[in-house]
């Protein structure tokens, strides 16, 4: 197991895979997940790659399984997913499953065709049938209305019919041919097209329309759509090819509609048995169709797996250089240097498994680069790490901020976020989600949020955890103090004093203190006082930024572990020792200010020491910076807290000063020095060297000097870089020091915040159930309860948690990791079936 | 018969377990006399010390039953959305 404090050491490896064999052992290499392997052609383009064939079998397959899986969807059959990864098959095995999948699609494809058909088909019957019945009613109308009945008298000749009947043509009408057309259209067109048809043939045409109630199918998108029938009378072919054309081009379909009311009942019977007929044809096709995809429901997740664990093998022996006698690949890839045991084991299978003899070759390899950060992390780890590698990824081998984060973070979000019962709700959450970790992780859920919660919920649950245990030192319970000890103040007031006076003090230098500190945390009796805020700001502006100081002074010691580890010397001289004394003089100190002024100042001693002359921490450090002296309040005052403060002050302002330029200027001092010697050196060597036999080391560095040499003015402006890069770093921490200092006040402020919010918050809903001195109070209590509850874990938890978390967040980002922290590091991404088949499966379900 | 979806049931069911918890608790300390919940007490003018005592020993018992009877609602509630999630639970595993 490597170091939790600094990520795995790596190496870069370079691997001689027998062709053969190649195959087997990447697949074995995929399954363990620890090899980053690194493009050798990054000049080819991915069509002119080994292995591109089989990527594209690959990828034909994956698209078959998709349509598979979508079909599959579409009739909402369970795919059996029994979360098991099935090896990666053999490459000669890909061509049963090419098989299977093609036979599978050709199948389904075939069976939809038909069913298109038949559905087309089933279509234009129904709405034949609709047709007949409307039309009917339209007929009977006319037939009732008397007038166009002679229209459709089969004893006539169709030039004689009129359409004022006998009655127009004796009063000297012509005798027309009266026809008519009948079709079905959607029902949002009919309005434009009863209007097209008006203007078009001049409002001689006769229009009758008819819903159709039920919706019916369209056979190419599947979708449920509203039609209409319709029935159109008018005169003379002119006419008729007119309103043909308007049907065409309003996607209209006709159909024949006999005249005779005989052959429309007829027809009638002849559409119904055809429905029948292809009902049950259509029926036994569903079937079939269903047949075909129960049974690939049951393999497809298995496929899906195999598919991609193929191609993604495939994929990677792209990556691979081929040796010239073409026997062998050879890949380099950054491995880990603990594992290196178990990749050969990996390798030595994945061989056996492929049947050759050659053992595959492990080669580490010397190299300049900078090996990629692997931080080795557990279930508990991750969500911390996480954090971190948000703000940036460690550089190789750097300190890794995330073990101080599990507990520094938890704590200072606690400390914002003080309630107990906002605290137990958290951690309750955070717990069950712990609890049922494997159950819902199971079910990978795609909804964003709730896997955010769900990746961090070891961090939620310690922040519960840790609030719970702030809250109750702040003695917050929903805005509520728990008097578990029972208060040490004491009210000794008799009743005349108490009604006569709005506000009364409680002396502590007296008996209405017990001279003891209550057990643990706030004293109970705070929660009633008129002054609870004014003391806790006290309280809680003082611990901010004693917790800050010291968050802060930790990572510039981490900072010195980084230099050690790098065996920068020049960075421990130059950097971490000015840093530390500013640190400590000015801020430290104030820190111990503090302390002095909780132990030496007490209403119980006498006044120079009591409360009125107490001095402020505050004032007392801006005199200390502004080089001023403290004044006392009066002439019994000491206006200092111990004797040759201003003195101690004096010095260590100045020595924090002096800080300054010795970070300013003494790096790139040194390294200018360094570089000048190192100069000197070369030209000596390029001296003596001359006629040397033995110049292996010399010449190297030889030429190194002459090509420094021919650079000289990139080297003059290193040094004007060093410069700049120096005195931003040291204009960065010395105003950072401040300013961090001040940014750790938050953890006050929003403390402040949160108990004031859920203080308001009871006093504002929770007080209204409370108000009624009848029995019908708890109805209303159970209201009002309900609502507080809400208000409760949507805005304090939730909303509040959220924001204490986000300033948690930037005292982590800002104010701890600034002092050490460089980020630089890119992630190590090892070839790992699993994150591939877990991305495959995201990507999917987007 | 079904009400309500399951999520609501179980919104239900977590607020009726925490209303069940809270509101007994604070019954509890009502009839103990907490001071710390002096300031929920209603309590209207009072003149003497006795007056005040009887009146707010009234309005601390009278909070007291209100918070159970609260508590008691929210049984029932409990009893509610728990059949209505038994009832879900069940609906969903037989499509």
């Amino acid at each position: 197991m490597g170091s939790l404090f600094r990520s795995e050491e790596m190496t870069l490896c370079q691997l001689f895979l027998q062709s053969e064999a190649a195959y087997a052992c990447v697949s074995e290499l995929g399954e363990l997940g620890l090899v980053q392997f690194r493009d050798l052609n990054p000049d080819v383009n991915a069509f002119q790659r080994k292995f591109v064939n089989e990527v594209r079998r690959c990828d034909e397959m994956e698209r078959k399984l998709r349509y598979l899986e979508k079909e599959i969807k579409k009739d909402g059959i369970p795919m059996l997913d029994t979360g098991e990864s099935p090896e990666a098959p053999q490459p000669r095995e890909m061509i049963d499953l090419e098989a299977t999948f093609e036979k599978l699609e050709n199948e389904l494809r075939e069976v939809n065709q038909n069913a298109e058909a038949l559905k087309r088909n089933f279509l234009e019957l129904t709405e034949l049938k609709h047709i007949l019945r409307k039309t009917q009613i339209f007929f009977d109308e006319a037939e009732h209305g008397g007038v166009v009945s002679q229209m459709a008298d089969p004893n006539r000749e169709e030039e004689q019919v009129t359409l004022l009947g006998e009655e127009g043509l004796r009063a000297g009408g012509q005798a027309l041919k009266l026809g008519f057309v009948a079709g079905v259209i959607l029902r949002e067109r009919i309005p434009a097209f009863e209007r097209m048809l008006w203007r078009a043939c001049r409002g001689n045409v006769f229009l009758r329309q008819a819903e159709i109630e039920t919706p019916l199918e369209d056979p190419s998108t599947g979708d449920q759509v509203f039609k209409s029938v319709f029935i159109i009378f008018f005169q003379g072919d002119q006419l008729k090819t007119r309103v043909k054309k308007i049907c065409e081009g309003f996607r209209a379909t006709l159909y024949p509609c006999p005249e005779a009311p005989a052959d429309r009942r007829e027809m009638a019977m002849g559409v119904m048995t055809r429905i029948e007929d292809l009902n049950t044809v259509l029926g036994q096709t569903q079937d079939h169709r269903h047949r075909v995809l129960v049974a690939a429901a049951k393999n497809i997740k298995n496929w899906f797996v195999k598919v991609r664990k193929i191609k993604a093998i495939y994929h990677t022996l792209n990556l691979f250089n081929l040796d010239v006698t073409q026997k062998c690949l050879i890949a380099e890839c950054w491995v880990p240097v603990l594992d290196i045991e178990t990749i050969q084991l990996a390798l030595r299978r994945g061989t056996e498994r492929s049947g050759s003899s050659v053992p595959p070759i492990l080669n580490r390899m010397e190299t300049f680069e900078d090996p990629p950060t692997y931080n080795r992390t557990n279930k508990f780890t991750k969500g911390f790490q996480a954090l971190i590698d948000a703000y940036g990824v460690a550089s190789y081998r750097e300190m890794n901020p995330a073990p101080y984060t599990i507990i520094t973070f938890p704590f200072l979000f606690a400390v914002m976020f003080g309630d107990t019962g906002h605290g137990m709700i958290m951690a309750l959450f955070g717990g069950w989600m712990v609890l049922k970790e494997k159950p819902l992780a199971a079910k990978k859920s795609d909804n964003e949020i709730w896997n955010i919660f769900f990746g961090g919920r070891y961090i939620v649950f310690l922040m519960g955890l840790f609030s719970m245990y702030t809250g109750f030192i702040y003695n917050d319970f929903f805005s509520k103090s728990l008097n578990i000890f029972g208060t040490y103040w004491k009210v000794n007031y008799n009743w005349t004093t108490v009604s006569s006076l709005p506000s009364l003090q409680l002396d502590p230098n007296g008996t209405d203190y017990l001279q003891r500190p209550y057990p643990i945390g706030m004293d109970p009796v705070w929660q009633l006082s008129e002054n609870k805020i004014v003391f806790l700001n006290s309280y809680k502006m003082k611990i901010s930024i004693i917790f800050g100081v010291i968050h802060m002074i930790f990572g510039v010691v981490v900072g010195l572990w980084n230099h050690m580890y790098f065996k920068k010397r020049i960075n421990v001289i130059c950097d971490f020792i000015p840093q530390m004394i500013f640190l400590l003089f000015l801020f430290f100190y104030m820190v111990l200010l503090m302390f002095i002024k909780w132990i030496k100042y007490a209403p119980t001693n006498e006044e120079i020491n009591g409360p009125y002359c107490a001095p402020s921490v505050l004032i007392t450090f801006i005199n200390m910076v502004l080089f001023k002296a403290n004044v006392a309040p009066s002439e019994v005052c000491d206006p200092w807290m111990f004797s040759g403060q201003l003195g101690v002050q004096r010095a260590l302002l100045i020595l924090a000063v002096l800080c300054i330029p010795w970070m300013l200027f003494a790096k790139p001092f040194l390294l200018m020095r360094n570089m000048k010697s190192k100069m000197h050196q070369q030209l000596n060597n390029h001296g003596t060297e001359n006629g040397d036999v033995e110049g292996g080391a010399g010449a190297v560095q030889q030429n190194a000097g002459t090509v420094q040499g021919g650079h000289k003015e990139e080297e003059q402006h290193d040094i004007g870089e060093i410069f700049v890069h120096q005195s931003i770093h040291t204009i960065e921490y010395v105003l950072g020091s401040v300013s961090h200092t001040a940014s750790y006040l938050r953890l006050w402020a929003l403390s402040l915040a949160h108990a004031q919010l859920s203080e308001v918050l009871w006093n504002m809903v929770m007080r209204n159930g409370l108000r009624y001195e009848n029995w019908y109070g708890g109805v209303i209590l159970w209201v009002v309860f309900a609502l507080w509850a809400v208000l409760t874990v949507g805005i304090l938890v939730l909303m509040e948690g959220l924001s204490a978390f986000l300033h948690t967040l930037r005292l982590h980002w800002v104010e701890f990791q600034s002092k050490f922290y460089m980020g630089a590091g890119y992630t190590f991404q090892p070839f790992s079936f699993e994150i591939i088949l877990d991305s495959a499966q995201a990507t999917v379900e987007d | 018969m079904k009400i309500c979806g399951p999520k609501y049931a179980l919104c239900g069911l977590v607020l009726s377990t925490w209303g069940i918890i809270q509101l007994v608790l604070m019954g509890a300390f009502f009839f103990i006399r907490s001071v710390a919940l002096i300031e929920d007490v209603p309590v209207s003018e009072f003149t003497s010390l006795n007056e005040f005592y009887t009146k707010i020993d009234a309005g601390y018992t009278q909070n007291a039953f209100n918070c159970w009877i609260a508590a008691c609602i929210y049984i029932v509630t409990f009893l509610l959305s728990g059949h209505q999630f038994y009832v879900n639970s069940r609906s969903s595993l037989s499509v």
